[in-house]
């Protein structure tokens, strides 16, 4: 355990490293942390906290207010529906109800054996492209069954 | 002659499957041994083409579309590196009369150009704005940008020019240019579209008002739901730097002026300008109280213009060609050009800039084509989810800011999407309210509280439980968001609510079958 959380600390000080000269740096150094860890680890609070000279409370409310940023980590795909208007006139309530239905997960759900996160999105900017998804960042516009089926047999294999 | 084939980078394009052609055309003309290049335009705005190629032939360009990577071996079958005819042709992009009804003064150039080529910039007029902003004095070039009457596109519809005079009347040693690209609203993308399409219009622009308010760092807070326009800005600053363009001498002038790029993570009340600047500065993004405004104590309480990446991409056309030339255009109080974007249940979607004036009605069935379902349009949510819901009766409203809010509605940030038929408006009004709830940052207790409270209030009528009650509850409800709350998040939540119980009465009465069918 001590050797796991002390390599958080050297990962995390890196990262907080290059952001050291940056005005406002702790979003930048957020998205850092998550891009090297896959998630927020809680050990590396602490460490950024002590680094910028801020409360660990601070970096804990700045953590939990976005939704991008994970407590814990994602399975190995992360798929991300859009659920708002456009996609919405465009059936995209019928779409979700399929993909949960195939992966067998709800939103904000991870598969059990960890192939795959499920997460609502509120507009990807697809919207002459409704509806929407976005596979491990790629996006995928006029979803219909046969483009689910695609996606649910990729973050299967 | 090395000829040019034109694939779209732009996000819309991409998630049609623009790489994969762009593979396929790429592997056909290694196979043949053909004499072509591939250039990664951004789109022109026509979406149902998409993936649409455009090949430059010498009697101009011809386009193909929408392009499958199935289709390419009979496109070079066809001979379309000489425009040759395929079923997937579209002839001359330009006289599509979706694209030849436009005006495009801010688009100029989105869809034609590689995205990041200074040379393409240039060729295309790119800079002419800001070398004519290098020789006038900060003042003047306020002054053009106030006459031009270009409002925040964002959704405000706050004078530009009001902004930019009040942060040069207000000293500081340290100014900033921070430019909202938190483009959020369901149903807008005309920001990635410039983003993606055209980078250095909205670094030209960002400079420009560094120049004229005396800001040396302009920062751009981009939503991360918008990977490839990071990557296309990022592309194009680092051109720029290079260049000399920003640095510390502006264009060799003696302004020094440079750009960053942030990323959002997720948090729609972000858009908000103040609490887009509280993010900026690594805090949660609340709403701050105004006064003070962000032009006297903005970021890190330095005085600061904040504005649209559309308001911005605008200015460089008002500085070349005047303020006159930009005013000309549109009607009322609403002058110059507006992205409409068009999205939803419509059979054309896309991006169309136009002077303001054309009616709703114009742009929903004239220039739109009516539903994709082929059903009738029975309402359209314009100004993103924030916005009201307009129903048939409402399509002669011209769109104009003023025109707008007398019909108790918006433009918000220009986007319209069409809902056909058999969209529940009930539904609509829940989920604005519990759009708002998810997003709510949690300062004030009307969007806060009120949120919560007006997605049980109309569960209720959902369940029939007294329904007449709840109606006037939840009108109560919003009369309490829309005066009370300390931003647009829970004060235009009522929007779409509201609008939505007017116009559509009869979705909010007791319908006891579709009850008992759930």
């Amino acid at each position: 355990m001590q050797q796991a959380g002390t390599e958080i600390t050297a990962r995390t000080l890196a990262v907080v490293e290059e952001w050291r000269e940056a005005e406002g740096p702790l979003l930048p150094i957020l998205h850092g942390v998550q891009e090297e860890f896959g998630y927020i680890p809680s050990e590396a609070l602490p460490v950024i906290a002590g680094a910028l000279n801020i409360s660990r409370a601070d970096v804990h409310g700045v953590v939990t207010f976005y939704h991008d940023f994970r407590e814990r980590p994602a399975g190995r795909h992360v798929l991300k529906l859009c659920q708002a208007e456009s996609c919405q006139s465009m059936g995209s309530d019928a779409v979700a109800e399929r993909v949960q239905k195939l992966l067998g997960i709800g939103f904000n759900e991870t598969a059990k054996d960890g192939s795959v996160t499920l997460e609502p999105v509120y507009c990807l900017g697809l919207c002459a492209c409704s509806p929407s998804a976005m596979l491990d960042g790629e996006v995928i516009g006029r979803l219909d069954d046969d483009k689910i089926d695609e996606i649910v047999a990729e973050v299967r294999a | 002659m090395t000829v040019t084939i034109y694939v779209p980078r732009d996000s819309g394009a991409l998630s049609l499957g623009a790489e994969k052609v762009a593979k396929a055309i790429a592997g056909e003309i290694e196979r043949r041994g053909a004499d072509a290049r591939i250039v990664r335009n951004g789109s022109r705005g026509l979406y149902w083409l998409e993936p649409m190629v455009e090949v430059e032939t010498s009697e101009g360009r011809v386009a193909y579309g929408p392009v499958n990577a199935r289709d390419v071996a009979s496109l070079f079958e066809a001979g379309f590196l000489t425009g040759g005819a395929h079923s997937l042709s579209l002839g001359d992009p330009e006289n599509i009369p979706f694209l030849a009804k436009q005006t495009r003064l801010t688009f100029a150039r989105v869809g034609i150009i590689d995205p990041v080529s200074l040379d393409d910039y240039r060729a295309h007029g790119g800079f002419a704005g800001l070398e004519k902003a290098l020789k006038l004095t900060p003042a003047d070039i306020v002054s053009q940008v106030t006459e031009s009457g270009l409002r925040g596109r964002g959704g405000a519809g706050f004078p530009t020019g009001i902004k930019w005079k009040t942060v040069l009347d207000t000293p500081g040693e340290q100014k900033y240019i921070v430019c909202n690209a938190d483009e959020g609203d369901s149903g807008t993308f005309s920001d990635r579209m410039v983003m993606e399409g055209d980078p250095f219009v909205l670094i030209e622009g960002m400079t420009i008002a560094g120049v004229a308010v005396g800001a040396t760092k302009g920062y751009i807070y981009l939503r991360s739901e918008y990977p490839h326009a990071q990557k296309a800005l990022n592309e194009a600053l680092t051109v720029a730097r290079q260049a000399g363009i920003l640095g510390k001498s502006v264009l060799g002038s003696r302004h020094a002026f440079d750009i960053e790029v942030r990323m959002g993570a997720g948090a729609y009340v972000c858009g908000e300008e103040t609490s887009l600047l509280d993010s900026l500065e690594g805090k949660r993004g609340q709403v701050r109280a105004k006064p003070p405004l962000p032009a006297h104590k903005g970021l890190f309480g330095k005085p600061t213009v904040i504005n649209n990446v559309i308001s911005l991409a605008s200015v460089p056309i008002i500085l070349e060609k005047g303020a006159t030339f930009y005013k000309d255009f549109g009607m009322g109080r609403s002058r110059g050009t507006i992205p409409i974007q068009i999205a939803g249940n419509v059979k054309h979607p896309g991006l169309f800039e136009a002077a303001f004036g054309l009616t709703l009605g114009e742009l929903v069935d004239g220039i739109g084509g009516g539903t994709a379902s082929g059903r009738p349009v029975r309402a359209v949510q314009v100004g993103g989810p924030l916005g009201a819901y307009f129903p048939r009766e409402l399509f002669d409203t011209p769109f104009d800011y003023e025109a707008f809010a007398a019909k108790d509605g918006l433009i918000g940030h220009a986007g319209i999407v069409v809902f056909d038929d058999t969209v529940d408006m009930l539904k609509q009004a829940r989920f604005a309210m519990e759009f708002c709830a998810i997003e709510s940052c949690g300062k004030c207790t009307p969007c806060r509280v009120g949120a919560v409270r007006g997605v049980e209030t109309l569960d209720r009528i959902a369940r029939n439980i007294e329904p007449e009650k709840q109606v006037a509850l939840v009108t109560d409800l919003c009369n309490t968001m829309k005066f009370g709350s300390l931003c647009a998040l829970g004060g235009f939540t009522p929007y779409p609510v509201m609008s939505a119980l007017t116009h559509f009465p009869e979705d909010f009465r007791p319908q006891p079958v579709k009850v008992a069918a759930e």
